[in-house]
């Protein structure tokens, strides 16, 4: 699937919901439902700079595929990079690096988080965009 | 209507809505919200006033300088000053307390002084002196807090030594919302012969502050905080502490008279006003204090009590919800923390309700370590906040923790 794809899917569901509380959940159900990540690898290196909660970033290469893994103590910022995650994990390095990441604006992501979350935003996209970098 | 509903009245910001919700403004620690006022003589300074102040020989220039020195007798007098070059206009609490700062940290502290400072303290009240005690080779002492968040008064006079120099406590704890007993602590210290300064930013919005009955050397402030705007402060200090220390900025406005071989600097208070001072800022700032002037502040502090305890008691039964700080004499603040709940998922779902709150470490890392905490949820309340809101809160915040739960 292309990010296209993956992203196209994602707004689908969101065009779904009417309200706040329906978005939230959802985002709180990808949270719920984002692989669990190892122990060993939720250290200071792979934080996330510009949250106010701890999120936890890892990537890694298998049959030229990035594959993200991530964790945060807070289930909303955990729901955000499961949505990142799902919508970039198993792509191609050179597919990430070059993604401008216009799925968020269309999303609407920005505009219902608060500014201190889309920072947080922006710091999650930063790091999937070096992971990628320095693998392709 | 009522007092505080008439009051409420003066601050159109509140009538707006936020994520199609009537905004519930729980924030005020962080900022408050201005009355009409201060937002008509900013419009007014600008349409009518706008000169730069203290050199020009023309009708504007001298109109806005008056204004200017006006509304420092106008502090002078509400904060109870002796004299009024005892004002300096500063940008806010951090910029006063840094003057201070940097001026005991080059003419008076030397190697082997000793600076105090409390467990409490916002991070403009650690990191300056941190700053001071690493260029003099001070050394700085810490005041420990107990499990509620009261001073160890103990602890204190234990500290207080022939080598102290300085005091430097906050008034009012941002974060925990403690009043601490300033007064004690500065006889305490004055006894010891230590001049005190004191981080007013978090009393002024709740009360009205005398610092001649305080007997403070120095007392910090923020517009912001208090109804004012942004970008302005006042930092009282006694006239006689001012004149021995050196000046903090270089520039315009500061000096007597110049040449590359020798520069003598300007008296009180221009010695600490180099460059052009936010000069907007300073004259509102004489219209908020006529209008700080009207308050009845202990009216202010019965009706902010009973919202916090309101606030306080419907909190605590909510299950897995720790209050933090639960000191004697408090002002405006309610912290807390769910025992597995993130707080910046119940601050982010309250603003999709309308409510305004902090989350965060509230630029008080060491005090989040002290209480065993990451970061707390803070609603803050000022006069104008009702036990509606407070209802609504609670009730939002209820249902922030089912869909996270």
């Amino acid at each position: 699937m292309s990010v296209e794809t993956a992203a196209a899917e994602i707004l689908e569901d969101f065009d779904l919901f009417d309200d706040w509380e329906d978005k939230y959940e959802y985002i709180i159900s990808l949270g719920k439902e984002l692989d669990a990540m190892p122990e060993a690898e939720k250290v200071e290196e792979n934080l996330v700079k510009g949250c106010q909660s701890r999120v936890w970033l890892n990537a890694k290469q298998e049959d030229g595929k990035v594959i993200f893994s991530a964790d945060s103590d807070a289930i909303i910022s955990k729901g955000i990079i499961a949505l990142l995650v799902k919508i970039l994990s198993n792509q191609s390095a050179e597919e990430i690096a070059k993604n401008d990441f216009s799925f968020i604006d269309k999303i609407g992501l920005k505009e219902h988080l608060s500014p201190n979350r889309s920072n947080g935003l922006v710091g999650m996209m930063k790091k999937m965009k070096s992971y990628a970098l320095a693998y392709s | 209507m009522s007092y505080f509903e008439k009051l409420r009245n003066d601050f159109p910001i509140l009538q707006e809505q936020v994520n199609g919700k009537n905004l519930v403004y729980f924030d005020n620690g962080a900022t408050a919200q201005k009355p009409q006022i201060v937002l008509d003589e900013l419009a007014h300074y600008y349409t009518k006033l706008n000169a730069n102040i203290h050199r020009g020989v023309h009708t504007l220039s001298q109109e806005a300088t008056s204004k200017y020195e006006e509304a420092r007798k106008k502090i002078q007098s509400y904060l109870n000053a002796e004299f009024e070059e005892e004002i300096i206009f500063t940008k806010g609490t951090t910029d006063g307390i840094n003057l201070i700062a940097n001026g005991f940290s080059r003419g008076v502290l030397k190697t082997g002084d000793e600076v105090i400072i409390s467990a409490m303290e916002h991070h403009s009240n650690i990191v300056p002196w941190q700053m001071a005690c690493e260029h003099s080779g001070a050394v700085l002492k810490v005041i420990p807090i107990s499990d509620e968040g009261e001073l160890l008064m103990e602890d204190y006079k234990a500290l207080l030594n022939d080598n102290t120099k300085l005091v430097a406590i906050t008034h009012v704890s941002n974060t925990l919302g403690s009043i601490n007993p300033v007064k004690e602590i500065i006889e305490l210290a004055h006894k010891n012969g230590t001049p005190v300064l004191i981080d007013g930013a978090q009393s002024v919005p709740h009360m009205k502050v005398d610092v001649r009955e305080l007997n403070a050397d120095f007392y910090a402030l923020s517009a912001h905080k208090m109804y004012g705007p942004t970008g302005v402060g006042v930092l009282y200090g006694k006239k006689e502490w001012l004149n021995k220390l050196p000046p903090y900025q270089g520039g315009g406005d500061m000096i007597k008279t110049v040449t590359f071989e020798k520069t003598t600097y300007n008296d009180l208070p221009h010695k600490f006003e180099a460059g052009t001072p936010n000069i907007a800022g300073g004259i509102v700032m004489g219209g908020l204090i006529d209008y700080l002037e009207k308050i009845d502040w202990q009216k202010v502090a019965i009706h902010e009590d009973e919202l916090l305890e309101y606030a306080t008691s419907q909190i605590k039964e909510i299950e897995g919800i720790r209050v933090v700080g639960e000191a004697k004499h408090k002002a405006g603040v309610l912290s807390f923390v769910h025992e597995s709940i993130h707080h910046y998922d119940i601050g982010t779902l309250l603003d999709q309700m309308g409510v305004a709150i902090r989350t965060g470490h509230h630029c008080t890392e060491p005090l989040m370590d002290r209480m065993g905490v990451t970061g707390t949820a803070r609603a803050s309340f000022a006069f104008y906040n009702t036990k509606e809101e407070v209802e609504y809160f609670i009730k939002s915040l209820k249902r922030a923790l089912r869909m996270l739960g």
